[in-house]
């Protein structure tokens, strides 16, 4: 109970005490009851007011007059509570839907017991630990409420109204929880809950607002379909990604070397060589990326070898090869965390065939769409589907000729890998000309842009070849879209390998040629020193430094590298554009405006608009991305460059899929083929990830140019920080944990972490698939038992089995029969329902029966012919309840 | 006394909010729509009932207010009564191609003839969210489903959704036998129609029930 009578001293005063504030709390209650609604601060000053100077009074008049008398009326008074109690006790816990009335009337005892105990200790007592945690679990469960109004199905009046209410009631009670320092603590805790409720709901206010392009995405989206808006949402998630790394790239290092590194022409590396610097303002030199651009903060090779710049002792060089391995790091996180998300996402798989008709009814039409010619052809796909499955379902069968379908798909996969073979050729044809003529000068225009304009065109031809090839398959559109990706990311990956291997053999040469000119350069500085003096006749005079542009310098493989990397992106970019100006935008023009006098119908006949290629679209975007991700170490520009590129791409293509092309025919879901996009990324971004860690970890770095000139091997900075910056301690610290004694046994247990990690989740996958199996059994089962239900099946079906006709049959032994008979259970399910009329009744209720240990009889009959017409044992029950197969 | 200041504390920043509230709904608004006004307390215990934020909330009141000008106010501050009806709503862009548009607004109106508040309306979309949850979208599938509103989809259902579908292109064989189907397929009890119970237990494996029940506004 909630006063501890026992104490000696306090009976009295207690009884005293509480009288008055009964009496007035039922006059509150009756008051309470006539305002509901009114707020509870209003009433309780009053309370108070009237309840002490009444307790003193009668304290001082009745003190030791009649104490007894006193003591009974207390203790009626007492019992008069309990008998309340249960009320206070019980209408906390009824449900939120209790008339609030009635709660409100009852409430009175427990603010009055926590408003007044700020005042007086004593009090504090009065609410006692099971009210409170009562009170405590209520404010919970109201709070819990408020959490989750959103996902209940209610009307929205009866939701904001039950907010209100909850939201009165925890902002009511949730200050009077906690006792003593508890209280303090609680109610801290409350405001800083509430406090960070509403930042949390602010930032996301903040974040909403941020996500660009959401109304562009949506027109998309309501004139294509949902798959033509997923590469739309693909090039936004890559812009942001993008943004990030352009942010890492030009704050840590960029930035840095242009304000803080030697300006421009002070050392040889940042200045244009003697002999260029005639043409090095010529539009096409700059369009090459070489003169000014070459020697611009755009190529590594500008970079300079200090060890710290500026006066914030900014270690650039260690900056640099940070952030190049960040840059992979963070894509590999961020890949990796959105396909886990995405795969957290995407609910059931769509392999079961149960629900064939179920969910092309209930599913199939996509509730996005809001365009009329959108939504004509989906009304004509979704027919054509229901026809497709319904002629399925007439003839389960219907692939007699499974055998030239199969043909079919070995000839195409064998063209399209001749085809791929054949570019893979072309291009390392090509690149291997490439370095033939980079030793010429004679060059034509096309000789000097040959490798960029066969990549091009093998990208521009060979997408639509292979399409072309695919119809031989004869795939649904989106598997076909799947292979149709495989394949050409196969072309874009091959040819891309390709270009490194050339890009390789021209490094290594270049290599050995900076061997001899690393000397040749040093004893080209000898001699200008030794002339200087011969000539001042003054060997004492420190001669002036060689002009920066005379100083012979080697080839600086790296900016070589970022400048074939950069055209290489400046040149797809190009492509592109003028692809959609061209394919699509000039396209779209002349069907418009020559339809009016032509022959036949150019919008419905041959030309037609085009439609948006959603699978070449998207490679081009991965392997774009690769790109960078290769080059920006060699070039921290392009990141930049990317940056402009996926920006202006956004609003070009926008306007262009809405202005030029049509929908697709058939149109079709993006379902969850947004993790098979970020799977193709991933893998570009592993593949992308492998020749430059190995240029990192193996290719010594030019000697005059870059970050890391005079140094070993790039990574040597690394070693030099740990040795010269970190104290002594670290640098043993480390040396330790590169022992291969310490590396071995990390790696081990790193493996065996992946095996047990591996070996948990095959046995989860088996578990799922075992509890699947047991629903799909617990639901055939079901439907058997219900169908059946208004027979008694399960008797007529052991009185069938017992039939004399039965045993009559030759006879199957039932022992050895039981396994085929379990092991083909999933398929009456497989085999779409219903595949034959009664057939599949036949099956299940073999199925059920076998299930069922009392039923067991019916496996002895013959696994084999099982026709569509019930066989001579069928009895009346069979298949009741379903009707005739509607024909 | 903790306790008062804290109360204090609170009431302060409430006020403020209140007032940060305004001046971020007055530099977020365009101009033209820059008379919309709701009270801090409409915005909270809308954003906790819906999947909205406060910037989707005002464009959906901008839809709203764009579909009759006429009948509703600019001021919301207080939450005046008025009602949109069905023949305007299901006009809008993102409705006027869904084959099942009368139905999805009748659901979603209190009075079941397809007239909507604010409120409703702003119901509806938020069901209709990509952030909504599979249940919940589930309870009102069934319902737009269920033509005849009897709690269940019976046979007749089926057939004005499947016509509603295809346009009424398959034959009445056809349909007939897309409806066998179809029930076949995912009643549980036999009892010919589809309970609610059937439509949770088939629509929650279905793959593609979440990305195309699901209106961006």
């Amino acid at each position: 109970m909630r006063r501890k009578t026992k104490l000696p001293g306090g009976v009295e005063e207690q009884t005293g005490r509480s009288w008055p504030r009964n009496v007035v709390a039922m006059m509150m209650r009756m008051k309470a009851r006539m305002s509901l609604l009114r707020g509870r601060e209003e009433e309780q000053p009053i309370r108070r007011k009237e309840a002490k100077p009444r307790t003193v009074m009668r304290r001082t008049v009745m003190w030791g007059k009649e104490r007894r008398e006193r003591r009974e009326e207390g203790r009626k008074e007492r019992r008069r509570k309990k008998k309340r109690r249960p009320r206070v006790r019980r209408t906390p816990l009824n449900s939120l839907t209790v008339v609030y009335a009635g709660f409100d009337s009852v409430c009175p005892f427990l603010p009055s017991s926590s408003d007044s105990n700020s005042n007086s200790s004593e009090e504090e007592e009065s609410m006692s630990e099971g009210e409170m945690a009562r009170l405590m679990e209520e404010v919970e469960e109201k709070k819990k409420l408020i959490a989750n109004i959103r996902n209940k199905p209610w009307r929205m009046q009866r939701r904001l109204k039950l907010l209100k209410e909850a939201q009165e009631f925890v902002d009511k009670f949730e200050g009077a929880l906690g006792k003593g320092k508890g209280r303090k603590w609680y109610a801290y805790k409350v405001m800083m809950t509430k406090k960070w409720i509403k930042f949390q709901r602010d930032f996301e206010n903040f974040r909403t607002a941020c996500i660009p392009w959401e109304r562009k995405i949506k027109e998309v989206e309501s004139h294509f379909g949902s798959s033509v808006a997923s590469y739309f949402i693909f090039l936004r998630w890559m812009y942001g990604m993008n943004l990030v790394l352009f942010g890492f790239t030009f704050g840590l290092v960029v930035i840095p070397e242009v304000l803080m590194g030697l300006p421009y022409g002070s050392i040889p590396r940042k200045t244009v060589p003697r002999a260029e610097q005639d043409t090095a303002q010529d539009y096409s030199v700059l369009m090459d990326f070489n003169g000014y651009c070459k020697y611009s903060v755009l190529f590594y090779g500008y970079y300079n070898d200090q060890r710290t710049v500026g006066v914030l002792k900014f270690r650039l060089p260690l900056s640099y090869l940070m952030v190049g391995i960040g840059t992979f790091g963070y894509s590999l996180m961020l890949v990796i965390r959105t396909m886990a998300k995405n795969a957290d996402v995407g609910g059931g798989d769509g392999e079961d065939s149960d629900f064939t008709f179920a969910w092309k009814m209930f599913t199939s039409w996509d509730y996005l769409i809001g365009n009329a010619e959108t939504a004509d052809n989906k009304y004509a796909s979704i027919t054509t589907s229901f026809k497709e499955s319904i002629v399925d379902e007439q003839e389960n069968q219907k692939d007699e000729n499974i055998h030239l379908r199969r043909f079919l798909r070995v000839l195409a996969n064998f063209l399209i890998t001749c085809s791929l073979g054949g570019s893979g050729y072309l291009i390392y044809f090509v690149v291997k000309r490439s370095q033939e003529f980079a030793t010429r000068d004679d060059l034509s225009w096309y000789e000097k842009n040959e490798m960029e304009i066969v990549m091009s065109l093998l990208g521009l031809v060979c997408p639509p070849l292979f399409e072309t090839i695919a119809e031989l398959e004869d795939y649904h559109p989106r598997i076909a879209l799947k292979w149709q990706l495989g394949r050409i990311f196969a072309l874009f990956l091959g040819n891309l390998y390709t270009f490194l291997f050339a890009l390789f053999d021209e490094v290594n040469t270049k290599l050995e040629e900076e061997q001899s000119i690393k000397n040749a350069s040093i004893w080209a500085m000898k001699e200008y020193y030794a002339n200087y003096s011969r000539l001042m006749n003054d060997s004492e005079a420190t001669p002036p430094p060689m002009d920066p542009a005379d100083v012979i310098r080697g080839p600086c493989w790296e900016t070589a590298v970022g400048i074939e990397f950069v055209k290489l992106t400046v040149s797809d970019i190009q492509v592109s554009y003028l692809t959609i100006l061209i394919g699509d935008f000039a396209r779209a023009v002349i069907v418009r405006f020559l339809n009016y006098c032509w022959c036949w119908d150019l919008e419905a006949g041959f030309p037609s608009y085009g439609e948006f290629d959603i699978s070449g679209n998207v490679l081009g975007l991965v392997f774009n991305q690769g790109m960078i991700w290769m080059g920006a170490f060699y070039a921290p520009g392009l990141v930049g460059i990317n940056v402009l590129r996926l920006l202006s791409s956004m609003y070009y293509q926008c306007w262009a899929v809405m202005a030029t092309n049509v929908p697709h025919e058939r149109v079709f879901k993006a379902s969850k083929s947004n993790n098979f996009y970020m799977g193709l990324l991933l893998l570009v971004l592993f593949l992308s990830l492998l020749p430059v860690v190995y240029t990192i970890m193996t290719l010594p770095p030019s000697f005059d140019c870059g970050p890391f000139s005079g140094k070993d091997k790039m990574f040597d900075i690394i070693m030099e920080t740990i040795d010269l910056d970190l104290p002594a301690f670290m640098g043993t610290l480390f040396s330790y944990a590169a022992n291969p004694g310490l590396i071995i046994p990390a790696v081990l247990l790193m493996v065996l972490a992946i095996y047990y990690l591996n070996s948990v989740s095959e046995a989860y996958q088996n578990s799922n698939m075992e509890l699947k199996k047991k629903m799909k059994m617990a639901r055939d089962e079901e439907k058997n038992r219900r169908n059946n239900a208004d027979t008694t099946n399960q008797v007529m079906k052991d009185l069938e089995d017992l039939l004399p006709n039965r045993s009559l049959i030759p006879p199957a032994p039932p022992e050895p029969e039981k396994p085929p008979e379990q092991e083909p259970k999933p398929k009456p399910t497989k085999t779409k329902p219903g595949t034959a009329g009664k057939g599949v009744n036949l099956q299940k209720d073999v199925a059920l029966a076998s299930s069922n240990p009392n039923a067991r009889g019916p496996v002895s009959r013959p696994p084999g012919p099982r026709g569509p017409g019930p066989g001579p044992g069928a009895g009346p029950g069979r298949g009741r309840g379903r009707g005739p197969p509607p024909r | 006394m903790i306790l008062h200041r804290c109360v204090i504390v609170s009431i302060l920043c409430k006020f403020r909010l209140h007032l940060k509230g305004f001046v971020i709904m007055f530099s977020a608004i365009k101009p033209s729509i820059q008379s919309i006004c709701f009270s801090h307390a409409v915005f909270l215990s809308l954003q906790d009932c819906t999947f909205f934020t406060r910037k989707e909330i005002l464009r959906l009141h901008g839809r709203y207010h764009e579909l009759a000008p006429h009948l509703v106010p600019m001021d919301y501050t207080n939450e005046p009564d008025c009602k949109i009806p069905l023949a305007l709503i299901v006009n809008m862009p993102e409705l006027k191609e869904n084959p099942f548009r009368n139905r999805i607004v009748e659901s979603f109106s209190e009075d079941g003839m397809g007239n909507l508040s604010f409120n409703e309306f702003v119901d509806m979309f938020s069901v209709l969210s990509e952030m909504a949850p599979r249940e919940l979208k589930a309870i009102y599938a069934f319902k737009i489903y269920d033509f005849n509103v009897d709690n269940y989809l019976c046979k007749e259902d089926l057939e004005k959704t499947l016509n509603k579908l295809t346009k009424e292109e398959l034959t009445p064989e056809e349909v007939e036998l897309v409806c066998e189907k179809t029930i076949e397929e995912a009643d549980l009890d036999g009892d010919h129609k589809l309970s609610f119970a059937d439509f949770e237990n088939m629509i929650s494996r279905a793959p593609d029930f979440l990305s195309t029940f699901h209106i961006r506004i």
